[in-house]
């Protein structure tokens, strides 16, 4: 008749195997998550398709070569200007007479706008630029339309361009498009 | 009075940790869900390169990961010390970045597939030949999105 009693599990160990295990994926794990620069690349074009024709105003030339030199327009430029270059171009304050040609062009919420549709800036680098210069003039490009995408936010909704909804955002995006062309790949001369 | 005396002599309490393994169990779920064990083992250098307006690439399931860099010191004198690519755990040559891409696109649910993004992760030493290389493989192989991968800094430094 003992009633015989089931003995606890002693479940004071439990927090030291816990703790094993925490150890074991604090150890484990990879926070960095991927970030990178989105580019969408053109697709291949028949090669007797000629290129459309394109006004040289409306291009911005960078070239950069096997020295890591930048030339933009044919002029020397140091990276540290690119932004500012690319922001003025395709801006067009002023509407000068040798930067892209503007368009008076109806854009939801903003009106009846001058904008410049035809803008493109034409990247080109050689075999031998290292990766991390390449990818400084994308950033520096991507940083200028960015900041100008800001600056038209601000003013129209008083937001940053992040913070806008999807229609506002197309809408910013039709005034200033990402449009970098980066032309077939070839060998730059010195 | 003598009612709020009564525990006057008694110690104070023992803190109970009875509820120990269930916060660290707590942390350990965390840290299981956060987790990204890491893909490939990389036989080549990978120094990622600086940039400042980088975006989150955000659904993994859609990512192609291709490297680029100079092969570890350990493999060099079978793989010579010139760029390459490795695509999951082997070396690999340009022309094989097509039926690569082709492979992981057969692995992708079929919605999904215009949505593949490939992710170059290129050692920020590199040529842009190689690089160039690539992208002209990626167009040839119709995955059109693509994302360079850059470590975020807060201000880039030129010399």
């Amino acid at each position: 008749m003992a009633k015989n009693k089931v003995p606890e599990v002693n479940a004071s160990s439990m927090a030291d195997i816990s703790f094993l295990l925490l150890i074991f994926f604090l150890v484990a794990t990879t926070m960095d998550t991927d970030k990178g620069l989105a580019r969408m690349l053109p697709p291949i074009v028949p090669e007797t398709q000629d290129a459309p024709p394109v006004n040289e105003r409306d291009v911005f030339e960078v070239l950069v070569n096997a020295r890591n030199e930048l030339l933009v327009e044919k002029q020397p430029m140091h990276m540290s200007q690119l932004k500012d270059a690319t922001k003025e171009f395709l801006a067009n304050p002023l509407g000068l007479a040798t930067l892209p040609a503007k368009r008076e062009v109806e854009v939801p919420y903003f009106g009846i706008i001058p904008i410049a549709p035809n803008a493109v800036i034409s990247l080109q680098s050689d075999r031998g630029t290292t990766y991390q210069t390449y990818l400084s003039v994308q950033n520096e490009l991507q940083a200028a339309i960015d900041e100008l995408r800001n600056e038209i936010s601000k003013r129209q909704f008083n937001k940053n361009y992040s913070e806008l909804d999807e229609e506002q955002q197309k809408a910013v995006r039709v005034i200033y498009p990402q449009k970098i062309s980066e032309a077939e790949p070839r060998s730059i001369k010195k | 009075m003598s009612r709020f005396r009564k525990n006057q002599d008694n110690e104070v309490p023992q803190v109970s940790t009875a509820s120990l393994p269930d916060i660290i169990f707590m942390l350990i779920f965390f840290f299981m869900v956060t987790t990204s064990m890491k893909e490939v083992s990389l036989m080549l250098s990978n120094t990622k390169p600086e940039a400042t307006e980088v975006t989150k690439l955000e659904r993994k399931s859609l990512v192609t990961y291709i490297y680029v860099g100079y092969p570890l010191a350990a493999y060099q004198n079978k793989y010579g010390s010139e760029a390459r690519l490795q695509l999951n755990d082997a070396f690999a040559t340009v022309d094989d970045i097509q039926s690569y891409i082709v492979q992981e696109r057969e692995m992708m649910e079929e919605d999904t597939r215009p949505l593949m993004t490939v992710s170059i992760k290129a050692d920020a030493d590199c040529s842009m030949g190689i690089v160039t290389d690539v992208k002209q493989a990626l167009r040839r192989a119709q995955a059109l999105r693509i994302s360079y991968t850059a470590r975020e800094v807060e201000r880039m430094s030129y010399k």
